[in-house]
């Protein structure tokens, strides 16, 4: 049985809904023991659901799953960790006080009393036979995002797993530690365990898996040799139409002052320093894009910008024009709504769209209105106004919505993100700020916000552009900032840089942003003379 | 690999929640718990030895029999519905206000002074003054915990539920103060106001009636009209929304929480003025808590407060007419009560989440 491949899972014509939504339609999927099976597909097409039913989150509506070759009935996670079903989630859930080794043996059946010295002993086993590199006596808290992933992996080993389901495991790791983790998953598959991955970046499903299942809007389209498959063709498969797969930097658009950060400090209410000594400029005309491991200070940065932040020291100057003179407004230290009555326009697309950009049980003419219903006089609201600029928007960015009176969570996150990008563009801003615009949207949403943005910036504007998939960041940018913990560790030409430079600017503050910062001293400096 | 959870079966039930529901099935389901209720009720009923269908339709007969029964219905009305309403705003912003008990004594005592210390003014002037007084009171009595919440976010629950008591050991001192007793008397208890502390009456009832359906309609334009409503909206639904929009959160809390808690206060007014003619320790009643479940069943909107607390308060008339007609004991008239409301309730869950039985999802897949 050692080296024959027999079929570790099998689901037969699996079906879920969600009310009137059909999350997974007959959907049939088949891993081998010693694989690796990439699971792709769009936001929305049904991945994670099928395989929170393989965990026993979720129970299917009909069809059968067969372990081993064996029907089963998998009600709970229990059940699936007796089956040997063990998943890495999105999301940690790890116990921060707690060491590895502590998380690792959490909620196991035993005695009052853990054996450390056998249990360290049997982790690291557990890391020598795989290639993992983790302390056990380490504490969650003072690890970083993917030493906590590897705990989770451990975690599932340590229980006996044989099949091991990772959601998005390379969201949150820089390139680097990407490539640590797929030789661990090769080591394992080498030891016959059998993997499921869920991704939906192309090159890492081509780099790492065997086969390839693909799902469509719930639907099971196919499952391919990787070796056969290039990105083209998966795309189709995963799309349904050919795309093309290359995002646009319009040059030579001429560049004018707008913003200048200067030894930007945020300490969080815990005193842990947020931000640390962040200087950098924004023109009109450009794309300035942020790049970092997730929690590196982007969330604090745009909040600082934008008077959501409480901001310790340092300077934001904002090129004003105020009856005819130019002049620098320092933000440090004013409200949104002060910030809006100096009449700076300044654009915000935040992270969280429905949890700060939008209120998501209201309709779309209350969400329209937002930051404006002030502007008319008197103490009723004005709803006839954003309800034109709604009805536009709808027909400009083909927004699908029922109506206009449809509460904007119904709708799905493309077309929730159009409307707060559509909103924000719409107050013809000067700066702009995007944090993950394209975060859970479908690949042709992505690519209309990323027209947007370059629309903006031919029109003029300022566009910050946070984001996570370094690939976009070096097309679209034209200047790509890195952050490292709450520091800026460079800003570079993404025509000229690699990802790998990248990667070590990730977690590596090095002598060249010393150097860097210098330099912006002292160019200010002697433009300052000049003046 | 031996368990029994191999068996290939499914969960006996399980819920999901619901995406959204269509009006007419969500007003089947409390046709359907408002039945059970009844259905429940009358066992109780006829355990108790009396017919269901008698006492019952003496509950009606009770609260709408007479003339002077559906005027006593309608002044149990008035006073849930208006704390309802300022509940309700609190509500909306997640801001759980359950000190309308408090904030309504607040109110009663600012009218009462006003009524025992300025009773030789007009009769209009009095009245004006005991209701903006009862406003005032009420609603600074509310804005306590808002201040301290926006401040230093102190735990608004606890904060409301604690002003309660001091307000009704407030009230206890009053009574026993010489100047508020009646001269002939030395029993600690406030006198009765004078005529021109009494709310004139339309209809056999005091014109709270009418206030209450202004109250209605003003609280309704309010909430989906104005920029205040907008912002209340906005702030119940996310905090950082609104601090993005450029709102100040604090100002929109305190300033909210001051009319929650004026309506209350102005309840107070009603019940010493018009109802009561005099200021005691029940002058709020509960009052403040059941106007709680006023405000959920009527999610909220002004228009349906209405009919619950009308509702609510035929059931408390009801209750006490039964007591006297077929002899049931008040404790066995409030559980059937409770009864009701929680069928009322408790179809809420049903209506929010749907349960799937083992073996009705054949049914469904071809549905």
């Amino acid at each position: 049985m050692e080296n024959t491949k027999t079929n570790a899972v099998e689901m037969k014509n699996v079906t879920k809904t969600f009310g009137s939504v059909v999350a997974n339609h007959d959907v049939n999927l088949t891993l081998r023991t010693g694989e690796i099976l990439a699971l792709l597909g769009e936001n929305g097409s049904g991945k994670t659901t099928l395989m929170n039913m393989l965990s026993g989150i979720y129970f299917p509506d009909h069809g059968e799953i067969y372990i081993h070759g064996k029907e089963v009935s998998i009600r709970s996670p229990k059940d699936a960790f007796a089956l040997g079903i063990g998943m890495i989630h999105q999301h940690f859930k790890l116990v921060d006080v707690l060491t590895a080794a502590e998380n690792i043996v959490l909620g196991l059946p035993g005695g009052a009393t853990i054996n450390r010295k056998l249990l360290s002993q049997k982790i690291r086993d557990i890391s020598q036979k795989y290639g993992f590199d983790i302390d056990p006596d380490k504490k969650i808290y003072q690890m970083s995002v993917s030493e906590k992933q590897t705990v989770e992996i451990i975690k599932v080993l340590y229980r006996g797993a044989g099949i091991l389901i990772l959601d998005e495991p390379t969201a949150v790791l820089t390139p680097q530690e990407t490539e640590k983790l797929f030789r661990v998953l090769r080591a394992m598959k080498d030891d016959n365990k059998a993997i499921i991955i869920i991704t939906h970046k192309l090159h890492e499903v081509l780099s790492v898996s065997d086969r390839v299942a693909i799902l469509r809007k719930g639907e099971y389209i196919d499952t391919v040799e990787t070796g056969k498959a290039t990105q083209q063709s998966l795309t189709e498969m995963m799309v349904g139409h050919s795309v093309s797969l290359s995002i646009d930097r319009p040059e030579g658009i001429p560049k004018k002052d707008c913003l200048k950060v200067h030894s930007l400090t945020c300490i969080n209410s815990d005193g842990v320093k947020k931000l640390d000594q962040v200087s950098f400029d924004a023109f009109g005309g450009e794309i300035l894009g942020v790049a970092g491991i997730a929690g590196s200070g982007q969330k604090e940065l745009c909040e600082a910008l934008t008077g959501l932040y409480p901001v310790k020291g340092g300077s934001i100057l904002f090129h004003n024009e105020v009856d005819g003179h130019l002049v620098d407004e320092n933000l440090v230290g004013k409200s949104p709504d002060e910030i809006i009555k100096k009449g700076i326009s300044m654009a915000f697309v935040p992270e969280d769209r429905l949890g700060m950009g939008l209120v998501a049980s209201l309709d779309m003419v209350d969400n329209i209105m937002l930051k404006n219903y002030r502007q008319n006089s008197g103490p009723f609201v004005d709803r006839e106004t954003p309800k034109k600029t709604a009805e536009r928007l709808i027909e400009e960015l083909q927004i699908v919505t029922p109506g206009v009176h449809t509460p904007i969570r119904r709708l799905s996150g493309g077309n929730v993100q159009k409307v707060l990008l559509g909103r924000e563009i719409e107050c013809s801003p000067q700066l702009l700020i995007v944090a993950y615009p394209a975060r859970g949207l479908d690949i042709n949403s992505s690519y209309t916000v990323y027209d947007l943005l370059n629309q903006q910036k031919k029109k003029g504007v300022a566009v910050i552009f946070i984001g996570e998939d370094l690939d976009v960041l070096l097309e679209i940018s034209d200047r790509l900032l890195v952050l490292c913990g709450g520091q800026v560790s460079g800003i570079v030409d993404p025509r000229t840089t690699s990802k790998e430079e990248i990667g070590l600017m990730m977690v590596h503050v090095g002598d060249q942003n010393k150097e860097n910062q210098a330099n912006l001293q002292k160019e200010r400096k002697e433009a300052a003379t000049h003046e | 690999m031996s368990k029994e959870i191999r068996e290939h079966q499914e969960p006996f039930v399980r819920m999901v929640k619901r995406a959204s529901i269509e009006p007419k099935k969500a007003w089947l389901i409390r046709g359907i718990a408002l039945l059970g209720a009844i259905i429940t009720g009358g066992l109780l009923i006829l355990t108790l030895g009396h017919n269901p269908f008698e006492v019952y339709a003496s509950m009606v007969q009770g609260a709408f029999g007479k003339k002077i029964a559906i005027q006593e219905t309608v002044k149990l009305t008035i006073p849930l519905l208006i704390t309802g309403i300022g509940i309700s705003l609190a509500f909306k912003m997640r801001f759980w206000n359950i000190g309308a008990e408090g904030q309504i004594l607040a109110g009663a005592i600012a009218a009462s002074s006003i009524a025992i210390y300025f009773d030789h003014l007009p009769h209009a002037i009095v009245l004006i003054l005991m209701g903006l007084a009862a406003f005032i009171a009420g609603g600074i009595y509310g804005m306590i915990p808002a201040f301290f919440k926006a401040k230093w976010n102190t735990n608004e629950t606890l904060f409301t539920l604690m002003m309660n008591y001091i307000a009704l050991q407030f009230v206890i001192f009053l009574e026993h103060q010489a100047s508020w007793q009646d001269s002939r008397s030395t029993f600690p208890k406030v006198r009765m106001f004078t005529d021109t502390a009494r709310l004139p009456k339309v209809f056999g009832v005091h014109i709270g009636w009418i206030i209450a359906l202004i109250i209605v309609v003003a609280a309704f334009i309010y909430l989906t009209k104005t920029k205040h409503g907008y912002e209340i909206s906005v702030v119940g639904e996310s905090a950082n929304t609104a601090r993005y929009a450029g709102m100040n959160v604090r100002r929109i809390l305190v300033r909210t929480m001051f009319l929650s808690a004026a309506l209350a206060g102005l309840v107070g007014f009603l019940q010493v003025s018009g109802s009561d003619g005099t200021l005691t320790e029940t002058t709020a009643g509960g009052v403040g808590f059941t106007a709680i479940t006023v405000a959920w069943l009527g999610h909220m909107n002004p228009f349906a407060m209405v009919v619950v607390s009308l509702f609510i308060a035929m059931l408390e008339r009801g209750s006490n007419s039964i007591q006297t007609s077929h002899n049931i004991p008040a404790s066995a008239a409030d559980l059937l009560t409770g009864l009701i409301l929680f069928f009322m309730l408790g179809c809420e869950f049903f209506i929010n989440y749907k349960l799937i039985f083992r073996g009705s999802r054949k049914e469904e897949a071809n549905g």
